[in-house]
């Protein structure tokens, strides 16, 4: 029989603590639970979607292609490609992992994958309008345009290290 | 959101008509990686939902300092160990500005809230590795602080 994650076992647990936090009216297990549901609805919407884009992914990216233009012979337009991918990706890094992951066992180069990444969650297109209709627009062209040289560079040196200690990201497999 | 189902939609029907195998091949794939990260993805909803406990007033409080220094550093890390969704954000930025906080400490609060996740660790490191992870993350704080900075210095708050 299989064994059954733990986290299963915690969220059952966190579960039956939601309900008699109800029946009990005990105010800070209600709240706890709104603030679940509150970030649930937005997983249980993207998640699906997003899952069988990475899925799609995988079977038709072919490796030659991640490779050309995330990939060793690239040339420094593959920023371009990572920072354009990661501004349309939604659910941020939540659906940024699993991609990079797929990408980078498709060929894709370090610095490739942790500019994704990275810019996934400062870049997300919907998320910036909102802060800019908050904290203005000033606000957002200098956060957007000011972390492009941390994020590029940033990349860069992880990368350098990552290769050096020859260092292999873990594989998603059955 | 809308826009999402569009794309995954057309990107299945397109799919289905070039090769069908590959298409149920896919769905396949990715049922397989959402399901071993399933677990982890509910465990991480849990330690947000106590999390955003940490109530407003309290982050209000820590990041209305005197020194601005003082404050950039308590909205780091602040922004590092929380984590919440941009609606619940946002509106919370624009009442820390209102108080007067500083722009280079929102700004602090804000890409660090964006960038650092000590809470979603545990995610990360599935896709990652501990390594990578604990060292992208150091290196994301270090982003924040100086995006902060340079916030700082164009909203003419601190003077270099």
């Amino acid at each position: 029989m299989k064994k059954i994650n733990k986290n299963y076992i915690l969220f059952f647990a966190f579960v039956v603590f939601a309900i008699i936090s109800y029946l009990a009216s005990f105010d800070l297990g209600i709240r706890i639970w709104d603030n679940f549901l509150v970030f649930a609805k937005d997983m249980v919407l993207i998640l699906p979607p997003a899952f069988i884009l990475i899925g799609l992914f995988d079977v038709w990216a072919k490796n030659d292609q991640v490779e050309k233009h995330f990939g060793n012979t690239s040339n420094p337009l593959r920023f371009l490609w990572s920072i354009l991918l990661a501004s349309t990706t939604v659910g941020g890094t939540f659906v940024a992992f699993p991609l990079a992951n797929s990408m980078y066992h498709k060929g894709a180069r370090y610095s490739s994958i942790l500019t994704y990444v990275t810019a996934a969650s400062l870049f997300m297109i919907p998320m910036s309008i909102m802060e800019a209709s908050m904290l203005g627009i000033r606000f957002t062209v200098i956060r957007l345009i000011g972390s492009l040289p941390f994020i590029i560079f940033g990349a860069i040196l992880l990368e350098k290290y990552f290769e050096k200690t020859n260092y292999i990201l873990p594989e998603i497999i059955d | 959101m809308t826009s999402l189902y569009v794309f995954t939609s057309i990107a299945v029907i397109t799919s289905y008509l070039f090769n069908p195998e590959k298409t149920k091949k896919g769905f396949k794939k990715g049922w397989m990686k959402f399901s071993k990260t399933l677990p982890d993805y509910l465990k991480l909803l849990m330690i947000i939902s106590v999390i955003l406990l940490l109530s407003q007033d309290f982050i209000i409080t820590y990041l209305s300092q005197d020194n601005i220094f003082i404050g950039l550093i308590l909205s780091l890390l602040i922004g590092s160990v929380t984590m919440m969704p941009g609606f619940i954000a946002y509106p919370l930025a624009k009442i820390l500005v209102n108080n007067g906080v500083p722009y280079m400490v929102v700004a602090g609060f804000v890409t660090s809230l964006m960038l650092v996740g000590i809470v979603t660790f545990p995610l990360e490191k599935k896709y990652f590795g501990t390594k990578a992870t604990l060292m992208r993350n150091s290196l994301s704080f270090m982003v924040a602080f100086g995006i902060a900075i340079l916030m700082g210095i164009f909203y003419g708050e601190v003077f270099i």
